[in-house]
């Protein structure tokens, strides 16, 4: 176990100081990896702030039924019990129409709308909140009571609010698409990194071998210069998106006054930051492990 | 300790450079390889190192038959030798100090372990002085003993030396033949292939002569 501890303890500081052998190779490295990997970071923080301008019902859909003028308080406690025992409903709430005007004119400001039209516009609704995950139902609902006696129209709700949510959801898939390819792109480079150094070392090896090295002692240094150039990458891409993020925060707050002050821009979280590095080492380590699978098969000399 | 069965060699594209040698050396035994260039002496010690394969016969070291050794043992046969190379095999770009010390960082020894074992086995070589020198700034016969300390730093069981006396004048020679002697004392076993066997003379050793690829009587 100690000799275990110590052999890569020496394969680690081994790889640092070949890093520092060599700084403008390696820095020129971590410097592709970190700006390729800054543009899915970059977009998914782009992304978490465009999710905190969602309304955050358009997780659930609501369905708004106008109801006929001169429907009769029975028709209406009908209409109530059938809707709320629907199974895509999770809450059936009766918004009588003068509450309606009056929070029509609180959200508009305009403070009187029935005396310049001179009678309340607006006619009694239920407002239905869909269950979670249900807008399928929810629309179905929607043409279904459309059609029942009492209901002058039924409207789903805040059809924007449901294309943000989609349009959110199909930019994550794209970042995790342009994420996954960059991922190999960081398995390609570090496959490459380690060819060229294999190349660098090949006397290195080959004496090595002659003289008792496993593959495992010979392979280790690389594995670590893989994982470890990978991490620099990542925490590079992790500073690029920071500065972009900071700069932005500026513009947005004194030359737009988009952000109120103390108000900020949703950064990369410490989980993020983990998680991406940890990918990072991975992928990094699993390059370099192919690489070196792959290029000391041709130097072996038995 | 090591023993070839009707070992030939054959590399690829060339004529053989082994034929049918059969030899024993045994424990603790000092062996001097003679014979004419090409006579086949840095084969027979490849052959022994598991670094070149018998094209037919077999080789036995330590009981174990070498063509029957999976790669992964490979590694840990070899530790128990110590190779002096013909053409040295020493790193360029490192620092004697770090050449020395290389047979015992595969090995795993610890730091302060590594820098005592190596300021000995320089000291044995005359090289102290020259610890923190690169190869290139050395000599040819000072390069030959920084190969000859690489050998001997982790005190194998076996040492197999290609013409180690070959590059040094008369009196580093003796120093390298008295090196042998004093391992040979404490029950090392050696090959060593020379084209200058008296210098070896104090030792006494069993000489064994190639010739054209086969042993001469
Ligand atoms: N890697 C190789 N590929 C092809 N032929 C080789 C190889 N190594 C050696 N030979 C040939 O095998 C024969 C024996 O070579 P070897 O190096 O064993 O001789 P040697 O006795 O060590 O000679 P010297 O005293 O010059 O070192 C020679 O004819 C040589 O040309
Ligand atoms: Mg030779």
């Amino acid at each position: 176990m100690r000799t275990w501890l110590r052999e890569h303890a020496l394969a680690f500081s081994d790889t640092l100081g070949r890093m520092g052998r060599s700084p403008v190779g390696t820095l020129l490295s971590i410097l592709v990896i970190g700006i390729a990997l800054a543009l899915p970071a970059g977009l998914h923080v782009l992304l978490k702030n465009l999710a905190t301008l969602a309304p955050e019902r358009s997780a659930e859909p609501e369905l708004t039924l106008y109801l006929q003028a001169d429907l009769a308080e029975p028709d209406r406690k009908g209409l109530e019990s059938r809707l709320a025992g629907h199974v895509a409903v999770s809450k059936v709430r009766f918004v009588p129409r003068d509450v309606a005007l009056k929070e029509l004119e609180k959200a508009t400001g305009m403070a009187s709308i029935q005396e310049e039209i001179g009678r309340n516009p607006l006619p009694d609704a239920f407002v239905v909140a869909g269950r979670r995950g249900a807008a399928d139902a929810l629309e179905k609902l929607q043409a279904e009571a459309g059609r029942w006696p009492g209901i002058e129209h039924a409207q789903l709700d805040s059809a924007w609010a449901r294309q943000v949510d989609s349009a959110l959801r199909a930019g994550r898939v794209f970042i995790l698409m342009l994420a996954g390819v960059l991922v190999v792109g960081l398995g390609a480079v570090t496959f490459n990194t380690i060819r060229l150094q294999i190349l660098n070392r090949r006397e290195e090896i080959e004496v090595s071998k002659l003289i008792g090295a496993t593959n495992a002692f010979i392979r280790r240094p690389f594995l670590y210069f893989g994982a470890i150039q990978a991490v620099a990458g990542a925490l590079l891409s992790w500073l690029l998106v920071e500065l972009a993020v900071g700069a932005l925060e500026t513009q947005l707050g004194q030359g737009a006054s988009l952000l109120s002050p103390g108000e900020s821009l949703m950064r990369l979280s410490l989980l993020d930051l983990v998680g991406a590095g940890l990918i990072a080492a991975l992928v990094g380590w699993i390059g370099a492990w192919l690489s070196v699978a792959f290029h000391l098969r041709r130097l072996d000399p038995t | 300790m090591i023993r070839l069965q009707d070992v030939t060699k054959r590399y690829p594209g060339g004529q053989e450079a082994l034929h049918g040698v059969s030899l024993e050396v045994n424990k603790g035994e000092f062996v001097l390889l003679l014979g004419h260039s090409g006579a086949g002496k840095s084969t027979l010690l490849k052959l022994m190192a598991a670094i070149e394969r018998p094209t037919s016969g077999a080789v036995w070291v330590s009981g174990q038959n070498l063509g029957g050794l999976r790669p992964a043992a490979i590694p840990y046969l070899r530790r128990n030798f110590g190779l002096v190379f013909q053409d040295h095999k020493l790193l360029l770009d490192r620092s004697v100090r770090e050449n020395v010390a290389l047979p015992l960082r595969i090995t795993g020894f610890d730091g302060a372990d590594i820098a005592r074992r190596v300021r000995a086995a320089l000291d044995r070589v005359g090289l102290r002085d020259k610890e923190n020198a690169h190869p290139v700034e050395l000599s040819g016969g000072e390069q030959q003993r920084v190969c000859i300390a690489r050998a001997i730093v982790h005190r194998p069981a076996i040492v197999l030396a290609d013409e180690p006396t070959a590059n040094l004048d008369d009196a580093y020679a003796r120093e390298i033949v008295a090196l042998f002697q004093a391992l040979h004392q404490v029950g090392v076993t050696l090959v060593v292939s020379t084209h200058a066997p008296q210098v070896f003379e104090s030792v006494r050793p069993r000489q064994v002569v190639l010739s054209k690829g086969s042993l001469a009587a």
